[in-house]
């Protein structure tokens, strides 16, 4: 190896100020380093496992065994026949996929037309009442996602609040069966949800210059067409951002689905979790994690893309 | 005679102001009656039949809520510490700074845990810690859920005191500097000061997402490792008493003080 001796680079700073610059971007590394640490350690890298075990053979009773296999990725869509090994379209995931992808859509929806009005309604209050609305929508954001399910199971229960007054009023006589259906699962997610819409919602709305409403007023525009081309298009950043922040932890969702869809409305968040528990398949669980990885890691990409692509016109 | 119309109020969309009382009922009615129930006297959930106390006795003398409520308080705790103390530095060191080959890239790393779905991050880290245990039989007991909750910690306590660092003022710590402070000096007397609400607010958001978590606590955790959010998920599978809401209905109110307050706080600097 020919170490040849490379001439100092001609400074273009006066030395000792390139030199504490230097210095000063190896200290800020330096205090960066143990966050980046463990995130990498304890985060990262177990996401690698997985990648790596999702490649792998499950071991009988749980963990893997250390021989390469596709077997994960092509179960996902096919299923071996027992007796002649012959490959036969077997949807149960794909559909399990698609039901998440459908609960979804309509959660963010249905949050979207409940959290935009409210969102609204709060930017145009006075600033003192604004803070408490805040306030009030930013508690159920960080309270117990467990125990909100759970509050949502004692309402619609046989014998819970809705079909008590209903059962009470006389309107009927045998309670509605709400609990373990779609609409529990749908109605759980937007419970849940909600407060992630309506927060960025509201940081955009609250930014909103009315004097762009005030000129369409004059301008004679109805009230149908202000909110259409003026209001909805200036916080446009704040719906795609609301939308994510309500689609990506949605299409995950685990213990929703598990408490108010009693096991039989399955997401993938409890199909994955069942591979590593009951169904002691960890390479399909491995790999079916990194699938909806992969949908949310494109969202959020093309999120990004748009949002930075946007650069506002003078 | 004829009636005046009022003036057209320009903010006002009619049916949106119903709708924002719609959204808080939905959001509030649930807890309301799940907190009520708490108070219940009889033994059954759902039905009501008069006002006592009864219930949190019976939680506080229950060794297992004692038990799951002990290691709930290690983690948050631990966790908390570790998380704001490393999102703090690493806050200093990406803040305000002449930006550093690679400083996208670690602030796209300190975010991750918000991008994955905490579904995968569970059985990502699940599947991490059978491997070491296998491989190299390392088991760090409780300590292995400390370190998956630093994890998701970092970045809920790095936001509010990056959001700080952003707001504070430069001149004073060059004020200091000026005066011939030693750096470690204004860092003491002037930043960590100036800094401390964005801390405060970072080190109780990693708090509460520590002491609620359920999906990673509960892929994770060992035998005998229950926190209270496991110690509930326990109880919804066996016969309910209002127990269940009593329980319930201390850990909403963590939450919400906790909320309550450093809302207060954030609130009242900024006047």
């Amino acid at each position: 190896m020919a170490a040849t001796d490379t001439p100092p680079p001609a400074p273009s700073l006066p030395s000792f100020e390139a030199e504490a610059q230097t210095r000063a971007a190896r200290r800020n590394r330096l205090l960066t380093l143990p966050a980046l640490l463990i995130i990498g350690i304890f985060g990262v890298l177990p996401l690698l496992i997985i990648l790596v075990y999702s490649f792998l053979e499950a071991g009988p009773y749980g963990g893997v065994v250390w021989n390469f296999s596709t077997e994960a990725y092509v179960n996902f869509l096919f299923q071996a026949d027992i007796f002649s090994d012959k490959l036969t379209f077997a949807p149960a995931y794909l559909l399990i996929y698609l039901r998440s992808f459908l609960f979804a859509v309509a959660t963010t929806l249905v949050c979207l037309i409940l959290g935009f009005p409210t969102a609204y309604f709060m930017a145009t209050r006075p600033p003192r009442q604004r803070n408490l609305w805040v306030l009030l929508i930013t508690i159920p954001f960080w309270s117990n996602l467990l125990v909100r399910t759970l509050a949502i199971m004692f309402i619609i229960r046989d014998e819970g609040l809705i079909n008590s007054i209903l059962m009470g009023m006389g309107v009927i006589d045998h309670p509605i069966t709400m609990l373990y259906t779609n609409f529990a699962v749908l109605l759980g997610l937007l419970y849940a949800f909600l407060p992630f819409m309506v927060l960025p919602l509201y940081a955009s709305l609250e930014k909103l210059d009315f004097r762009l409403v005030e000129a369409a007023y004059d301008l004679y525009a109805t009230r149908w067409r202000v909110l259409w081309r003026v209001i909805v298009p200036a916080s446009l950043p704040g719906i795609v951002a609301g939308c994510l922040l309500v689609f990506i932890p949605t299409l995950g969702a685990y213990v929703t689905p598990l408490i108010l869809g009693g096991g039989t409305h399955l997401m993938i968040g409890d199909l994955i979790a069942q591979q590593f528990g009951s169904g002691r398949n960890w390479p399909l669980g491995s790999s079916q994690a990194l699938i909806l990885m992969a949908v949310v890691l494109i969202a959020l990409f093309v999120y990004v893309r748009n949002t930075t692509g946007r650069t506002p016109h003078g | 005679m004829a009636k005046r119309r009022a003036p057209l109020d320009i903010k006002v969309l009619p049916g949106f102001a119903s709708m924002a009382v719609i959204c808080l009922l939905v959001l509030y009615v649930p807890i309301l009656v799940l907190m009520l129930f708490s108070f219940n006297s009889g033994n059954i959930v759902t039905h009501w039949e008069g006002i006592s106390l009864h219930w949190y006795g019976v939680a506080l003398q229950n060794d297992e809520f004692f038990s799951a409520a002990e290691n709930t308080m290690i983690i948050a705790v631990s966790a908390t510490v570790i998380a704001t103390s490393v999102a703090t530095l690493a806050a200093l060191g990406m803040t305000r700074v002449k930006p550093w080959k690679g400083l996208t890239a670690a602030f796209m790393v300190l975010n991750l845990p918000l991008m994955v779905p905490e579904i995968v991050t569970a059985v990502a880290t699940l599947s991490f810690f059978a491997l070491i245990a296998g491989k190299l039989g390392l088991n760090f007991g409780i300590g292995n859920l400390i370190i998956a909750h630093t994890v998701f910690c970092i970045p809920f306590a790095y936001m509010p005191i990056k959001a700080r660092l952003e707001d504070m003022d430069t001149t004073l710590d060059h004020a200091a500097a000026d005066l011939y402070a030693p750096p470690w000096k204004t860092f003491r007397r002037i930043t960590l000061p100036l800094l401390a609400p964005g801390i405060m607010s970072g080190a109780a958001l990693s708090f509460i997402v520590s002491f609620d978590d359920f999906t990673i606590t509960q892929l994770v955790a060992g035998p005998g490792q229950t926190t209270l959010p496991l110690y509930i998920w326990n109880q919804i599978r066996r016969p309910m008493t209002p127990e269940i809401n009593a329980i319930s209905t201390i850990l909403l109110m963590v939450s919400i003080v906790l909320v309550a307050v450093s809302f207060l706080v954030t609130l009242k600097k900024r006047r």
